[in-house]
């Protein structure tokens, strides 16, 4: 009861088929996940896995073919407008192209969520001051994303995903297309991140990345083929 | 999100590609700023005949016999006819078009008019020396003549002429006033003219039959009274052959002018309208272009949680502040225009503010019409698919 008081993810039976031609590609079939709140799990899988369908559905920037997918309580089956909002407030991207807007600074790239959630402009002034400070990217504002190198990118998107104080981080990549070196500098904010409390979603195919989350879901074929904890022990398989 | 920030974040849009924005506005520039000047000359044009009219008196009415054979008005009918009421003055008219006039060795040829005294209550017309003619001049046929300014300058150099003689188809005249200056009109200049005894011109001319008149009515209100008893009176004399005599009250022309001058202004108008038409068709273009290139921005302002209508709102005023920006700018070079044709043209240029800001708010309306289409295609594009963009 407890734990189902804390689940911030529950997928049941979900399935994604995309329409191609005359026949159907399955992306993800059947597919039921359960994560609770400050839970860091890794989604690993082959390249054409479904990974990146899960994500997308669990980022509620795409919708399910078929199954009931809930996300804080809230059922996902809804207008485009909330969906909307769910995206705005439930969910904080971190994209492995970071994804900032180019023609606008840091400040306002990390105001923008705030701006669509509609809050005055003294409050999102504050709290995207907060959540940069958080990246430490303060003495950056008035840069433009092209003005910073690819670790500070990263922050920045960082920034903007926190700002809204989100219920679950998602990050797709976050460390594929930067150095060894600043790669484990994002890992380890993450890292922190999930230590304050963050629920972390973060969809990886190198498994040296993913074995710093605390449960490791892999995805084959469109199913969940494993699900594991940290300390090995093996809370549920797929047939 | 507040409108304010949406219109700034359009504004800085607009401002980022300066050159093709401006190349998209340049359709609505050119369309605003003819509008302007078009419409301007229009309403130019009907100012001026419009005042001409209007100073040669509301309430006068022309009546003009025509045709060779059909009888002229005799004076004893026009006293019967000015007791009616309604009427204040008439004066019957004499014209001749190319007299000769000669003062030493200068000659020329100018317009003749006849009449009597009231003539130049009735015209409208004044002398700025000398006098007009009086009842004695006609009771004596006097040969003497009232002359305009520019025939006075054109035979004697000056305008200083009252007391001088000049000869009239080879009759010496004796000049007793000189006309105010009344400016040019359609119909030539008004100041090349002599106007001369009503009954000397009579004796001039060889001819008794009146086929001109003028009526002045008591007042403005009372032309259509006095238009009445006119008619009654035409009907009886030419037994309701209204192709014998020709009437005009200057209402009727003014109103015949100003329709005439509104459908120029309107088919001028409706010229620039269409460059304007094809300025909006240039800005859908362009917007069109710009969702294509912006794909993955919209995918990420929709993924960090922008909703449809934010979208679509934000590529609408997008396309209504180039267009409106556009219209402002047409507006200024439009009133350029008109001063630079005022300047070396010499037109009468009238711009109203309605018309200004007509064409600011359509200019707006332009860059909304044909930017609702682009915006919709924006708003409507699925998130993962502009990610996916490249």
């Amino acid at each position: 009861m407890g734990q189902h008081k804390n689940e911030v993810i529950n997928m049941k039976n979900i399935s994604k088929v995309y329409n191609m031609g005359s026949n159907d590609f399955v992306a993800l079939e059947d597919v039921n996940l359960s994560i609770n709140k400050g839970e860091y799990v890794a989604i690993v899988g082959p390249s054409g896995a479904g990974k990146s369908t899960l994500m997308n559905i669990i980022g509620c920037l795409d919708t399910p073919t078929n199954g009931e997918y809930t996300l804080d309580g809230l059922n996902t089956k809804c207008s485009d407008s909330k969906l909307a909002e769910i995206r705005n407030c439930k969910i904080g991207f971190i994209f492995q192209n970071y994804n900032l807007l180019p023609k606008l600074n840091v400040l306002e790239n990390v105001e923008l969520p705030l701006l669509y959630l509609g809050l005055g402009s003294k409050k999102v002034r504050e709290q995207a001051l907060e959540a940069l400070k958080r990246v430490g990217l303060e003495t950056h504002l008035k840069h433009k994303p092209t003005e910073l190198s690819g670790g500070q990118k990263q922050r920045v998107a960082i920034a903007r995903a926190l700002v809204t104080k989100p219920q679950i981080i998602l990050a797709d990549e976050p460390t594929g297309a930067l150095d060894s070196k600043t790669g484990r500098e994002v890992l380890d904010m993450i890292k922190e991140l999930n230590k304050e409390g963050n629920t972390i979603v973060m969809i990886t195919h190198d498994k040296e990345i993913a074995a710093e989350a605390n449960r490791i879901i892999t995805v084959k074929d469109g199913r969940i083929t494993s699900d594991s904890w940290k300390e090995g022990e093996v809370a549920y398989e797929a047939d | 999100m507040k409108l304010t920030k949406l219109l700034k974040v359009a504004l800085a849009s607009v401002w980022s590609n300066k050159m093709r924005s401006f190349l998209t506005m340049l359709g609505i520039i050119i369309g605003i700023s003819s509008v302007i000047v078009l419409v301007g000359m229009g309403e130019g044009t009907k100012k001026q005949i419009s005042d001409q009219i209007e100073k040669l008196g509301t309430n006068l009415i022309t009546v003009s016999i025509t045709g060779n054979r059909t009888a002229a008005v005799t004076d004893e009918e026009l006293k019967e006819l000015k007791t009616k009421p309604g009427i204040k003055e008439i004066a019957p008219t004499l014209t001749q078009g190319n007299v000769n006039i000669k003062a030493g060795d200068k000659s020329d040829t100018t317009n003749l008019e006849a009449s009597t005294p009231n003539y130049a209550e009735i015209r409208k017309i004044g002398v700025i020396s000398g006098r007009f003619i009086s009842q004695r001049d006609i009771d004596n046929r006097f040969k003497v003549a009232v002359i305009g300014t520019e025939t006075a300058t054109n035979i004697f150099s000056t305008t200083n002429v009252v007391g001088r003689t000049m000869y009239v188809n080879g009759i010496e005249f004796t000049i007793i006033g000189v006309l105010e200056s009344q400016g040019s009109s359609a119909a030539g200049s008004s100041d090349d003219r002599i106007i001369i005894p009503l009954s000397t011109a009579q004796r001039l001319l060889k001819t008794t039959n009146i086929k001109t008149f003028y009526i002045e009515a008591t007042s403005k209100d009372k032309v259509s009274e006095a238009m009445s008893y006119l008619q009654l009176f035409l009907n009886k004399k030419y037994k309701n052959d209204t192709r014998s005599y020709r009437v005009f009250d200057q209402t009727s022309l003014l109103e015949t002018a100003n329709a005439t001058n509104e459908s120029m202004t309107a088919m001028l108008g409706g010229i620039a309208a269409i460059s304007l038409l094809v300025g909006g068709i240039g800005i859908m273009n362009i917007m069109l272009v710009s969702v294509v290139e912006r794909t993955r921005e919209i995918g990420i302002r929709k993924a960090i949680g922008a909703k449809r209508g934010i979208i679509l709102l934000q590529f609408l005023i997008e396309a209504a502040s180039i267009s409106s920006l556009g219209g402002i700018i047409g507006v200024a070079l439009g009133f350029l225009g008109a001063y630079g044709a005022e300047k070396f043209f010499k037109m009468t240029i009238v711009i109203s503010n309605n018309i200004v800001l007509g064409a600011v708010l359509f200019s707006i309306l332009v860059g909304i019409v044909f930017g609702i289409y682009p915006a919709n295609k924006a708003s409507k594009l699925n998130p993962i698919d502009a990610l996916r963009f490249e």
